[in-house]
């Protein structure tokens, strides 16, 4: 056994098996209202980000110095913050960079891990065995840690946390995926692959692959709100995205010092994250509890 | 017995061994050359060269690894410019006491509040109970913890001044005092492990109920508290153990963000401050400590197995 990783049992089917014909199937929206409700949230998000500048009262980096740190008002919904930016325009601008930023993060962990995660489970031996030990150490260290390693190294700005956060998540994503790669590998349909001689790279593209690809879509979409938290705690800390960016961890880390008599600085960002991690979180389990095979509770 | 846990200990040797590969190799791969910031912007070619080889920086990548991990581990860990301090001293004296009283408080707290939330709601299952403790579980898991930290010094430091705003005074010196300052803090840093803890007793001990030997216990008439607290939680331990071992990740990043929020100068404010600072030294040490306390803590929950169940335990 090694640190933290559980040898995959090797019996157990690699794919969910398609049970629509046996089970009477309700949408899935009408069995799972909270994840209907989550996934409007999330969408809603979507369209805020992508229409930033239709839907955004203000421009969100225009600075006027006679609304400075207003309560939320009539012409400012959330308020203003300490240069006098509206902070509506600000959360809508956010999302964006939120979104963007924990999509393609997660994606190149996704891509990292799919390599790493191939490597181990497939070559066996020695190698595998190296392979594993060098994930437990990716693994040893915490996202957000490493992710402040990488950008000790990159330095700041939305492209380098976008790699810092990507690379910091590989380890997670490399255990999954080779996890499913030792169950695919002793299929019998590898087997037969193997048995007429069909090159090996092909098995691994054509057989292998497809198998490992489906369970880690899955992975991606509940990892997205793990790519977005580690982001804006980034921000927060003050190393990741500069100012004036409208990202939600600066403007929550801007407003920690005006907590006792703006506590709307914080607040209001901070509630935009946290109702995006959430939808995301009831959208993920709901994803997750739809496809893999092994959280079904009717067999 | 023994054998295994050799293995699991040398195991634990070669994963260390590549972490520490690793964050030498951030040395290497930081921007800037530090012979050039060593020497200023003027200096002779030959000055360089001859601090490169005092530096031994002309040598082979292993060979330089090795030379920096033979110092690394007697404690050697550099100078700290910002800090003015040795490193190894500035890390273990000052930074890494905070750190741990504020993560052993928060591990309390978690423990005290959510294996009891969970033994509620599998035994009140199906109730509005069970219902409000998963809503408040879920929350507690999505919610970002210096968001709520925030949030907690606005309402019970600055609107009804309960507690401290914000500052660190050590346990070990002024004992109720440090817990005064520790329990904002703490609180912030435990709601996630709370909800999953929660969450997760929930549903182990919901299986636990099932198991005959808890018929048996009823059956011989024993008082239903003593069948869920004695024979169901003492059941709970082992996944508990594994699940806390295995987060430990997220209480140690969860550290790095409470200490922001609430000032506690420990390896997370070192950690930030070296970033913002480009004292590398400091960050692989903070590295360095991390990756280990995690690597350390699990080995032990991997050899505490055979104590928390006698199932385990080889048979002779």
């Amino acid at each position: 056994m090694s640190i933290q990783t559980p040898e995959a049992p090797t019996t157990l089917p690699p794919a969910a098996p398609l049970d629509t014909a046996n089970r009477s199937r309700r949408s899935v929206f009408v069995r799972r209202p909270f994840f209907t409700i989550a996934l409007i949230v999330a969408v809603a998000y979507l369209v805020a980000a992508i229409f930033a500048p239709q839907v955004a009262p203000f421009d969100p980096v225009q600075q006027d110095f006679n609304v400075m740190m207003q309560p939320p008002t009539a012409a400012h919904l959330f308020g203003t913050d300490s240069y006098g930016q509206d902070i509506l325009s600000r959360v809508i601008y956010g999302a964006r960079f939120a979104l963007i930023i924990g999509i393609f993060a997660v994606l190149i962990g996704a891509a990292g891990g799919l390599v790493i995660g191939l490597a181990a489970g497939l070559s066996g031996g020695g190698s595998e065995w190296a392979l594993m030990r060098l994930i437990d150490a990716i693994l040893a260290l915490p996202s957000l840690i490493l992710a402040v390693a990488f950008i000790a190294i990159l330095g700041q700005g939305v492209d380098k946390v976008v790699i810092a956060v990507g690379l910091s998540m590989i380890g997670p994503f490399a255990r999954t995926v080779r996890g499913d790669v030792l169950q695919v590998r002793v299929q019998l349909f590898i087997e037969a692959a193997q048995l007429m001689s069909i090159p090996y790279l092909r098995v691994v593209w054509r057989h292998v692959l497809p198998n490992v690809i489906f369970p880690l879509a899955v992975q991606v979409t509940i990892r997205i709100s793990e790519a977005i938290l580690v982001s804006s705690s980034l921000s927060f800390l003050g190393i990741g995205v500069t100012p004036p960016t409208p990202d939600w961890g600066l403007m929550i880390a801007e407003g920690r010092d005006f907590v006792s008599f703006a506590p709307w600085m914080s607040a209001m960002p901070g509630f935009a994250l946290a109702l995006l991690l959430i939808a995301l979180t009831i959208v993920g389990d709901g994803i997750r509890e739809e496809f893999d095979p092994k959280l079904r509770k009717d067999p | 017995m023994l054998l295994q846990a050799l293995g699991k200990i040398a195991q634990t040797l070669v994963v260390l061994f590549f972490v520490s590969v690793a964050s030498f190799g951030l040395l290497k791969l930081a921007p800037g050359d530090p012979i050039q910031i060593m020497l200023g912007s003027e200096y002779s070619q030959e000055s360089y060269d001859s601090l490169k080889t005092e530096l031994g920086l002309d040598q082979p990548f292993l060979v330089q690894y090795a030379d920096w991990a033979g110092r690394f581990i007697q404690g050697d860990w550099g100078t700290s410019y910002v800090a003015r301090a040795e490193i190894f001293t500035y890390a273990f004296k000052e930074a890494l006491p905070v750190t741990l009283t504020l993560a052993s408080f928060s591990l309390a707290f978690a423990i005290l509040i959510g294996v009891p939330l969970g033994v509620l709601s599998a035994v009140k299952k199906d109730t509005i109970f069970d219902a409000g403790s998963a809503v408040l579980a879920l929350t507690g898991t999505a919610f970002p913890s210096f968001l709520l930290g925030i949030l907690l010094i606005w309402f019970f430091a600055v609107k009804l001044q309960l507690f401290p705003v914000m500052g660190y005074v050590s346990p070990w010196e002024n004992f109720w005092l440090g817990i005064y300052h520790m329990i904002l803090p703490g609180l912030t840093l435990s709601t996630y492990f709370i909800a999953m803890i929660t969450r997760l007793t929930r549903a182990t001990l919901i299986e636990v109920m099932e198991q005959p030997y808890i018929t048996a216990a009823r059956a011989r008439g024993e008082p239903s508290w003593r069948v869920v607290w004695v024979h169901g939680v003492r059941n709970i331990a082992m996944p508990l153990v594994t699940i806390l071992g295995l987060q430990l990740g997220v209480l140690l990043q969860g550290t790095v963000l409470t200490e922001t929020v609430f000032n506690l100068p420990g390896i997370g404010q070192m950690l930030t401050s070296a970033v913002l600072g480009r004292e590398y030294l400091v960050m692989q040490a903070g590295v360095m400590m991390t990756a280990a306390l995690f690597i350390g803590v699990n080995l032990l929950v991997d050899l505490s197995y055979p104590f928390l169940d006698p199932r385990l335990r080889a048979r002779k």
